[in-house]
């Protein structure tokens, strides 16, 4: 069983290659002429205002954080749906209730405006 | 022919192995790339058409030669790397974009037989690499040191991952109907006709999953990652020539692969819709380009037609309203297996 995963990791392999020797052609047959202001941060024509590593808003972390614990939640359903039918009933009232637990937290998320963006 | 055969047999099995395989990759990367390719030059026609233009004509007879003259293009063109960048994230970026998109393919099955490796969690191998190109979004954008790169890919992360979730649930809901993680299996469960398939009883599910497919990919209506209007190009502002390239190449191979993905899960993969004389005259892998094909141009046609949304209607589309929809639909999957009679549709 584990030979089949040898395609796949030539796979992976060989895609890797063709991005490093895509660049690697592009470097080697393009021109270099840099300058000074061709190689300064873009922004429309202006020199930089300020430097770039600033503050960003803190719901992009709020997504992050979200997003793990909705995604833990799916690992969970993965295995779960699998073996559906060797669980029967019980199984999927089980995870009914597990779920109904998320939910009661996922309207708690909304209640409290984490998934509004304005 | 025999003396080939012996001096093949000769060589060490590890090699043999390493040789075929080494071949059938190419035989599916080729083809692909190909693909990629001409879908670019398709969407550039297609949008033309639309918008009652011609699209490009000049290159070849009727421009099919474009495709290969932008290739020829981009290849000579200079990979300008800013001063401020980090120069080692920045050339390695793309190449994370395009990787997991072409690796995707190593456990798609083109038809009964053909599939590269026939592994058993082939839908959770598809999942983790579709995930993974975020990561070379993230690169990008903090590589290139540049205050529009930086934005667009602090977006275009919140809205893959956002999305992601969406598309994670609508797969529970395919494995509930078809109990494999094998996405052989998967289109096998879909055999007996177009009534089978299941775009049917999982239908949120299927709609769900392709439009967050169309999300995942950055794509119109959904592009705000690279609304020219305020932040240019978003991710890649920064990437000029090849290294632009790969992510364009990468975009289009995910939108291929998302549409593959769609029909494999809820369109029947490779069969036929009806199993009646016409229908089965078109080998299987045929059926399986033309209905990728289809799907493919919905990509295309949306573009033409829908304006971009805002960031907050995304987030809200998203967040507020496909995932309820998923969990409710898992639910209602669930209730129809085990207290109705109409069990079997869903299995």
């Amino acid at each position: 069983m584990l030979e089949n995963y040898i395609p796949i990791l030539m796979f992976m392999g060989v895609s890797l290659v063709l991005g490093v020797v895509a660049i690697g052609a592009g470097s080697v047959l393009g021109p270099n002429k840099p300058n000074k202001d061709k190689l300064s941060p873009y922004e429309c024509g202006f020199e930089a205002f300020e430097h770039t590593r600033m503050k960003f808003d803190v719901r992009y972390y709020l997504v992050a954080i979200l997003f793990i614990v909705f995604d833990l939640e799916i690992a969970f359903l993965f295995p779960w749906a699998v073996v559906l039918d060797e669980v029967g009933i019980f199984g999927f009232l089980a995870m009914v209730v597990f779920l109904l637990v998320l939910v009661v937290g996922f309207i708690f998320e909304w209640m409290k405006g984490a998934l509004e963006w304005e | 022919m025999d003396t080939l055969l012996s001096i093949w047999m000769w060589f060490p099995e590890l090699l043999r192995v390493f040789v075929v395989n080494l071949a059938l990759i190419v035989a599916i990367v080729v083809p692909l790339m190909i693909c990629v390719a001409y879908f670019t030059f398709a969407e550039r026609k297609v949008i033309g058409y639309m918008q009652v233009r011609i699209g490009p004509n000049r290159v070849g007879p009727r421009g099919w030669l474009q495709p290969i003259a932008d290739a020829v293009k981009l290849m000579f063109k200079e990979i300008i790397i800013p001063t401020e960048s980090n120069p080692y994230l920045f050339r390695m970026a793309p190449v994370l974009v395009l990787g997991p998109s072409l690796a995707a393919w190593a456990v798609v099955p083109f038809t009964d037989s053909w599939v590269l490796a026939n592994i058993d969690a082939s839908l959770l191998y598809v999942l983790a690499l579709t995930s993974l190109g975020v990561y070379g979004v993230i690169i990008a954008g903090w590589a290139s040191n540049s205050k529009y790169a930086f934005l667009g890919a602090m977006r275009s992360a919140a809205q893959i991952v956002a999305y992601e979730i969406a598309m994670g649930f609508a797969l529970v809901g395919v494995l509930m109907a078809a109990g494999s993680l094998n996405l052989h299996d998967i289109v096998t469960a879909q055999s007996g006709g177009i009534h089978q398939w299941y775009f049917i009883p999982l239908f949120p599910l299927f709609i769900v999953y392709f439009i967050s497919g169309v999300a995942e990919t950055n794509r119109a209506p959904f592009d705000v990652a690279e609304g020219e209007s305020e932040i240019v190009a978003g991710f890649h502002v920064e990437y000029s020539g090849m290294a632009f390239a790969v992510f364009f190449l990468a975009e289009y191979a995910n939108m291929i692969l998302i549409a593959a993905l769609t029909v494999l899960m809820f369109l029947g993969g490779w069969q036929a819709p009806f199993d009646v004389a016409p229908f089965t005259w078109i080998p299987a892998f045929l059926w399986f380009g033309i209905k990728t094909s289809a799907v493919a141009f919905f990509f295309l046609w949306f573009r033409a037609t829908f304006p971009r949304y805002r960031y907050d209607q995304i987030m809200r589309l998203g967040w507020k309203v496909f995932i309820p929809v998923t969990l409710v639909w898992i639910a209602v999957i669930g209730v129809f297996r085990f207290f109705t009679p109409f069990g079997h549709w869903f299995q």
